[in-house]
């Protein structure tokens, strides 16, 4: 299993090659076979990944599963996975059969659809083991390209205002990353991600236009690589385009958007950012930290206040990733493990809770939430279903929600209490618009016409849940599933990173002496 | 000696006979009836010679007393210049016989005009760059106006004509200057004169207006505006003709001179180098964005894909001259991909080229629409297709030569410029309306887009070797 890397990255490039050169035709039969050769694909690629996850070895905290090889201008085609990477291989690999099951009822140019989605995967697994600056930069835009497709062409009504604003914004965001990674490689002499993470770039201050910028070289990079990562998470107040995205998105868009996209952005500051700029992470961190705490209490607020469904859980989306920026730019043990923990646990999360949204849309065509009303008295499995999300959501014990908001929390506490408190009514917040989103849509009493005549979920919903529904509940009780993995590789993370501003302070005390 | 001297220059001396016999025949053998022949002959032409050109051996060899230069610059250039000739020539050939366009003086003035572009590109002299421009302009003036019936057509060629003139006369002047303060033509001579990196004042001027007149045939902000005009008034065949050819001529000359004549003074050139790179990079693309004529819009597009050549150029280096040649091959290969395309654009016979009718193309014809897809993006810069490389390689030199403010420049310039090929795409995949087009597109033009396509797509994996390529080509260059 030499190159078990580049075969989990590239099987579903090579199904949806097939799919769209061998399939022809627009019939029912074409269609269905599209559907099944992508989830098969998609299943495959899941259960070949199981190897990586089996073969792994939590206590080796290097990069493992190596592949190198040479490739166009002076660049290498270098993948691997380490202790915080291949968790999002699997939580990609995971969530994507799922994905493709959940679009099973669209008619409307199916092959494209499956082509769209699987290309999506390989450019998503590719950002989590690229070991490359540019192979990541590459796989992190292409990624825009299907996604630009998917919401444009099989989204809402006003999809192609959505698509535009998630291109142009993401895109703009990126292109600063671009410039900082070549100005990277011209200083440290190499692409390789690898050694870049130990190398020490420049942190003396400098002027420039005239403005003093304190840490130098490691502060700009450090913002332009903030620009790109901090669009993609996303971090209020550059989220704008996610609410937009996510309502009118296909609802296996937007499981993908919430589930894996947005996760590209915090795995990139905990790739790049803090480990490569230290000195950077420190000089914005606390700046950050008090956006990240805004954005949990600001997002929360306006999500008590929509009326669209999709629009909710994608302020909830924002709010959630508010706790994992908390959690990163904490920096110690307890802050990086949760928001590791919260990121992959918000995959399933809401991943499901957007499924969740779908069943309903596929019956009703709406997603506003006073179109409904007492559901629970016709659909008793959704109900269940959608009440262990919705705790879920707010983090109550016993489901992963609360396992990673607790980690981040205790972690952030240990740096600023005042960031903490703010951030921790986010939590009563969060109770407060899905409890009464639940309460709204299920309960009461069933008073519309149009839904006394609505069905509870069918086989393949609930097969598509079941999983979800395992992990949430599985992850919630027994953590150390996640943190025995990321721990050994968090642990070093955290003590290069004390390492290198005990350097950093040593430097500037001598230079002041 | 001058034996030596014609054997060096014998592929140029060879297009010039063909170029000649070829006219000769049409002129003996009465009108257009070997319009066919001449045309199938001149691309043959131009394949063998860029063959002769290319197996050449890798050394460099001036004649002529230093006014002629053949080295793996020249060579590296006028493969591509040759190639994409031919193609272009033969991939407009059905559109030209079906608005009774293909006349036999189409094939001899386009090799007429790829002779004055492959004796621009190996120039080794003031004299002999004016006459190898003049010979590719004027050649160019009258194939834009080759529709001699139609206003539009003939408009452009005048407007061409007449600040392609006023291009050359500044040109003119910076070189007298140059001649006046430096005491020779040659660029050897000149960039002895100032060997030491100082120039005097009037030597700088004369570059100014040197560069000035390049920056006319690059099409670079602020000397561009000809290029709207004559992309959407000249038939659509020799717009394709113009967008790339000329274009690689263009800036190879523009190199040559200077780094052959002035590459000791690269702190001077590069400063305005690097204006006119920012201008053409922001111009293209704010100005695309408002186009419905798509002829129009590539005429736009190829002024903000110059800029980023141009800033490859900026970097002085000879990283940047590498990634300046290997952006301007992807370029070429795209334009090539979307003009294919374009020709084909046409509604009950009659051409169209308003952007609205590509509306759910994709619905009707999911292949094409899909290999003008992965073209668009890549024109845009949008990762893992080859434009994105392009865009990266000629950052990059900008950043290594410590022009990062450039490389910014260029960056957010590139997030305007995907705004409009996003709009075609749009038009292409999400529309409403439903306007048929015609669905005949000659077998020659639809494996060029979809040959250009997928080399956009597997090109990521090695370029196709151009990379030594451009790099020995680089190294004969910058000393």
């Amino acid at each position: 299993m030499e190159n078990l890397l580049s075969i989990i990255t590239f099987t579903p490039l090579v199904a949806a090659i097939i799919l769209a050169v061998f399939l022809r035709g627009e019939d029912a039969a074409a269609q269905a076979n599209a559907k099944w050769l992508a989830l098969i694909a998609t299943g495959a690629t899941f259960l070949i990944s199981l190897f990586l996850l089996f073969g792994f070895d939590p206590s080796d905290t290097g990069f493992q599963f190596v592949e190198e090889g040479d490739w166009i201008l002076g660049l290498t085609y270098k993948v691997g996975v380490d202790g915080i990477s291949v968790l999002f291989v699997m939580l990609t690999t995971f969530l994507m059969p799922i994905a493709i099951g959940a679009c099973w009822n669209v008619t409307h140019r199916v092959k494209e659809y499956m082509v769209a989605f699987l290309v999506l995967e390989t450019l998503m697994i590719g950002v989590f083991v690229a070991l490359d600056l540019v192979l990541f930069y590459l796989f992190f835009e292409a990624g825009l390209i299907p996604m630009f497709l998917i919401i444009g062409i099989w989204g809402g009504k006003e999809r192609i205002y959505a698509a535009f604003k998630f291109f142009l914004y993401t895109f703009l965001g990126s292109v600063l990353m671009l410039v900082a990674m070549i100005a990277m490689y011209v200083d440290a002499g190499t692409s390789d991600i690898e050694t870049l993470l130990t190398h020490e770039f420049g942190s003396d201050t400098f002027s420039l236009l005239g403005i003093q910028i304190v840490g130098g070289a490691q502060t700009l990079m450090f913002l332009a690589f903030f620009a790109a990562f901090a669009v993609k998470l996303p971090m209020w107040p550059v989220h704008t385009w996610l609410p937009d995205a996510h309502v009118q998105a296909p609802t296996a868009g937007s499981v993908v958007l919430a589930a894996i996209l947005l996760k590209m952005g915090g795995y990139g500051f905990l790739r790049f950012s803090v480990p490569m700029f230290p000195v950077g992470t420190e000089i914005v961190g606390p700046l950050i930290l008090w956006l990240s705490a805004i954005a949990v209490v600001y997002a929360s607020l306006v999500a008590l206040m929509q009326e669209d469904m999709k629009k909710l859980i994608a302020y909830s989306s924002v709010a959630h990733m508010g706790f994992v920026t908390l959690g990163i730019f904490a920096v110690n043990q307890q802050g990086l493990d949760g928001a590791i923990f919260q990121m992959i646990s918000h995959g399933f999360i809401s991943g499901a809770l957007f499924l969740v949204v779908g069943v309903i849309y596929d019956r009703m065509h709406t997603r506003r939430i006073d179109a409904y009303g007492g559901l629970v008295n016709r659909m008793p499995v959704y109900a269940l279903i959608f009440m262990l999300f919705t705790m879920a959501n707010v983090g109550l014990p016993g489901t992963s929600g609360f396992v990673g908001e607790f980690l981040t929390l205790v972690g952030v506490f240990q740096v600023n209490t005042w960031v903490t408190a703010v951030a921790a009514t986010g939590v009563v917040l969060s109770a407060g618009y899905a409890l009464w989103l639940y309460r709204r849509v299920m309960m009461g009493a069933l008073v519309r016409e149009s839904l006394k005549t609505i069905t509870d979920m069918s086989r393949r919903e609930k097969a598509l849940f079941a999983p979800l529904v395992a992990m949430t509940l599985l992850l919630g009780v027994y953590p150390s599933l996640v943190t025995d993995i990321t721990g050994p590789a968090v642990a070093e993370l955290v003590e290069d990173y004390d390492g290198a501003l005990a350097a950093y302070d040593a430097a500037l005390r001598l230079a002041q002496n | 000696m001058i034996s030596a001297d014609l054997s060096i220059a014998l592929p140029e001396i060879l297009l010039a006979l063909f170029a000649m016999t070829a006219l000769m025949v049409g002129v003996f053998t009465g009108k257009d009836r070997v319009a066919h022949l001449v045309l199938w002959a001149t691309a043959a032409a131009f394949v063998i010679l860029a063959l002769m050109v290319a197996l050449q051996g890798a050394e460099s060899r001036t004649a002529f007393g230093g006014m002629f230069i053949d080295d793996a610059f020249a060579r590296f250039a006028k493969v591509m210049i040759l190639l994409s000739a031919a193609v272009v020539m033969l991939m407009g050939q059905d559109y030209m016989e079906r608005h009774d366009l293909l006349r036999f003086e189409y094939p001899v003035l386009v090799a007429l005009a790829a002779l004055g572009m492959m004796i621009m590109v190996s120039a080794g002299d003031l004299m002999a760059l004016y006459m190898g421009l003049e010979l590719q302009s004027l050649a160019l003036y009258v194939i834009v106006a080759i529709r001699r019936d139609s206003a539009r057509s003939t408009e452009a060629g005048l407007k061409y004509f007449m600040l392609g003139a006023l291009a050359s006369g500044m040109l003119l002047y910076g070189a007298s200057l140059v001649y006046g303060f430096a005491g020779t033509t040659l660029f050897d001579g000149i960039i002895s004169t100032i060997a030491d990196g100082e120039m005097p004042l009037g030597l700088l001027i004369g570059l100014a207006f040197l560069i000035a007149g390049l920056a006319f045939k690059v099409s670079a902000v602020p000397f561009h505006m000809w290029t709207p005009d004559v992309y959407q008034g000249a038939p659509t065949p020799v717009t394709a003709f113009l967008s790339t050819a000329p274009k690689i001529a263009a800036m190879a000359l523009f190199a040559r001179v200077v780094f052959e004549a002035f590459g000791t003074a690269a702190a001077d050139w590069g400063q305005i180098v690097a204006f006119l790179a920012v201008l053409s990079m922001f111009l293209g693309g704010i100005a695309a964005i408002g186009q419905r004529d798509i002829k129009r819009l590539m005429a736009y597009s190829s002024i903000a894909h110059m800029g980023f050549a141009l800033v490859g150029l900026a970097a002085g280096s000879q990283q940047g001259v590498e990634a300046m040649l290997i952006y301007m091959a992807i370029y070429v290969t795209m334009n090539i991909g979307v003009f294919a395309f374009i020709l084909s654009m046409s509604r009950d016979g009659r051409p169209v080229t308003d952007i609205a009718s590509l509306n759910m193309l994709s619905a009707r014809e999911p292949v094409k629409a899909a290999a003008l897809l992965v073209l668009l993006f890549s024109m845009a810069g949008v990762p893992p297709l080859l434009g994105f490389f392009g865009k990266l390689a000629v950052l990059w030199a900008a950043v290594e030569a410590g022009m990062a403010w450039l490389a910014v420049a260029g960056v957010i310039a590139s997030v305007i410029g995907a705004f409009y090929y996003l709009r075609i795409v749009y038009y292409m995949y999400f529309g409403e309306e439903f306007e048929e087009l015609d669905r005949v597109m000659p077998n020659l033009q639809w494996g060029l887009l979809m040959a250009s396509s997928v080399i956009m797509v597997v090109g990521v994996i090695n370029l196709f070797g151009i990379e030594s390529f451009a790099e020995a080509a680089a190294q004969t260059l910058v000393r």
